[in-house]
């Protein structure tokens, strides 16, 4: 797959956390918090899967991942740099090393699918010349090279899923957060798009998936577990916890 | 693939979805625009009227000796004429013919009515230097030792009325030209708030995919800069239309005050210039307001 790397990656050595969490909790408004005391830490190049029942606080926490949300309290470091006292504008550039895949896709509707997955490649300032056989190459990879002019609105869940992944990873971004994107595809559809999130995690990309589907989470030997419930993280081993108990997390 | 060109290119211009006229903003530019152009050209020509009314009346007066005996009215012209002549800030003095004052006073007495008997007075026209202008009083005190019938007519001073009627008129264009300028500004903020509104979803994602702020916000101001210079172009044009309609209508007229009014080749490249001043206006207001707002979100 050819995709493009933006510039600034490889900050922390292999092995390194790119993640962590430090006393974290996250509370809208006046309302009692929706995440509390989360303390962890996710190593480069890891592959995890965030799991829990629904309202136990998974879309939050990628949330504060994605950098689409400050936490009420605690320490957040991404990429080996505070990100709750960052200023507002070095924001974007923390943004361009990430991928994600939205719950609900939030493709723009006016835009084709091709013009949706170089999105994140035109934001990077990524010449019209150089981002024309990548995205066509990735959308055929989805399954999806027919359909690249159709409009989101045209497209089936499925469809629109598998152009919001593509458009998650055609950076090549360093993390990778997806939240449910296997939810409206097929099983082999689902079983192929994991193998592309596995062929990025081998290229070094951290990969960080809510889901509930354990089959899924089976399917990736090497991969590690996340369980919130009720906006804590439940960890009995303490394998997640920063700093980690077992020298290899 | 090269990368670290920081903004849109132009096909991302089709990142907000509606088409470029699909709103009121155009339009509403347009009536601003058609109302700032016909206000700055009022303005404009009623500055070359009061030039013109300047240049032809300032320091100038006429003299009249009003003598209902013909060779004592004439006499007394000659001796005002000589006087006038030889008095030093006087810078021209000269005896207006019969015939050129019986063609001005035709209008009033008709065709041939100034050839009857009727005592038509002696004109001499004067131009003065701004300094003898301000002793006017000392050059009626000497007119009156040799043409006692003589009378001194300060030209500013029966035009001073139509000048402060001028004056006002140009400071109310001006006025109404930055009344205009702040409506306009205000109808870019407002259509640029609405933008943002409309676009928020899209400005989410483009922010979680790292654009900046100003990546953003140039899209909007490239389509309110469209939109501003569609809109002011037709404005313009429409007050084209109209002024040129009303300038024909007043050489009809054959009025030289309202011909003087006219509008010189510089006055139309600052008119011409209006709508691109719009263009840039709106494209600042626009960008300040977009980043203001971009600011308020993470």
């Amino acid at each position: 797959m050819a995709g493009y790397r933006p510039s600034g990656s490889g900050l922390l050595n292999s092995g390194g956390s790119i993640v962590q969490f430090d006393n974290v909790g996250l509370r809208y408004g006046t309302g009692a918090e929706t995440l509390s005391d989360l303390s962890f830490s996710l190593r480069q190049g890891g592959f995890y899967f965030l799991t829990g029942p629904s309202g136990a606080g998974k879309t939050s926490l990628l949330k504060l991942l994605y950098l689409a949300q400050r936490p009420s309290r605690g320490l957040i470091k991404l990429f080996g740099e505070d990100i709750v006292t960052m200023p507002r504008k070095r924001l974007p550039g923390f943004r361009r090393r990430i991928g994600v895949v939205f719950q609900d896709f939030r493709l723009v509707p006016h835009l084709s699918a091709f013009d949706n997955v170089a999105l994140p490649l035109r934001v990077a300032g990524v010449e019209e010349s150089d981002l024309q056989t990548p995205v066509a190459e990735m959308l055929s990879w989805v399954g999806l090279g027919h359909r690249a002019t159709a409009r989101p609105a045209t497209l089936s869940g499925g469809e629109q899923q598998r152009v919001a992944i593509a458009r998650a990873v055609i950076a090549r971004p360093e993390l990778l957060v997806a939240d449910e994107p296997t939810g409206n595809v097929d099983p082999e559809m689902a079983k192929r798009l994991l193998h592309l999130f596995d062929g990025l995690n081998k290229l070094g990309t951290t990969i960080v998936v809510a889901t509930h589907d354990l089959h899924l989470i089976s399917s990736i030997g090497s991969s590690e577990m996340l369980r919130l419930d009720r906006g804590t993280l439940l960890d009995p081993t303490g394998a997640l916890r920063h700093p980690p108990k077992r020298a290899d997390v | 693939m090269k990368a670290g060109v920081r903004q849109f290119g132009t096909a991302d211009a089709r990142l907000l979805s509606e088409g470029r006229l699909s709103g009121p903003m155009p339009w509403v530019i347009a009536i601003m625009m058609f109302l700032t152009v016909l206000a700055a050209a009022a303005g404009l020509g009623l500055g070359g009227a009061a030039d013109r009314l300047d240049t032809t009346t300032g320091n100038r007066a006429s003299v009249q000796i009003v003598e209902p005996n013909p060779d004592s009215r004439e006499t007394q012209a000659r001796e005002a004429l000589a006087l006038l002549q030889r008095t030093p800030g006087v810078t021209s003095a000269r005896r207006v013919p019969p015939a050129e004052v019986a063609d001005l006073l035709e209008p009033w007495l008709g065709p041939g009515g100034a050839q009857s008997d009727l005592p038509i007075p002696a004109l001499i026209d004067i131009e003065l230097s701004p300094s003898a202008y301000a002793q006017m009083d000392s050059l009626r005190s000497a007119l009156a030792q040799v043409a006692p019938a003589a009378r001194v007519d300060d030209n500013a001073q029966w035009l001073a009325p139509l000048a402060g009627l001028i004056g006002s008129l140009r400071w109310l264009a001006g006025g109404l030209v930055l009344l205009m300028i702040a409506a306009t500004a205000a109808t870019v903020v407002l259509a640029a708030r609405a933008a943002l509104d409309t676009h928020r979803s899209t400005i989410e994602v483009l922010h979680l995919m790292g654009a900046t702020d100003v990546q953003v916000a140039r899209l909007f101001q490239r389509r309110i800069a469209l939109d501003a210079l569609f809109g002011g172009f037709v404005g313009l044009a429409a007050a084209t239309a109209v002024l040129l309609l009303i300038g024909n209508r007043i050489g009809a007229l054959g009025s030289d005050l309202l011909g003087s009014a006219g509008l010189p080749l510089l006055s139309w490249v600052l008119l011409v210039a209006l709508p691109v001043f719009g263009v840039l206006l709106a494209m600042v207001v626009a960008r300040t307001t977009i980043l203001r707002a971009l600011g308020r979100m993470l």
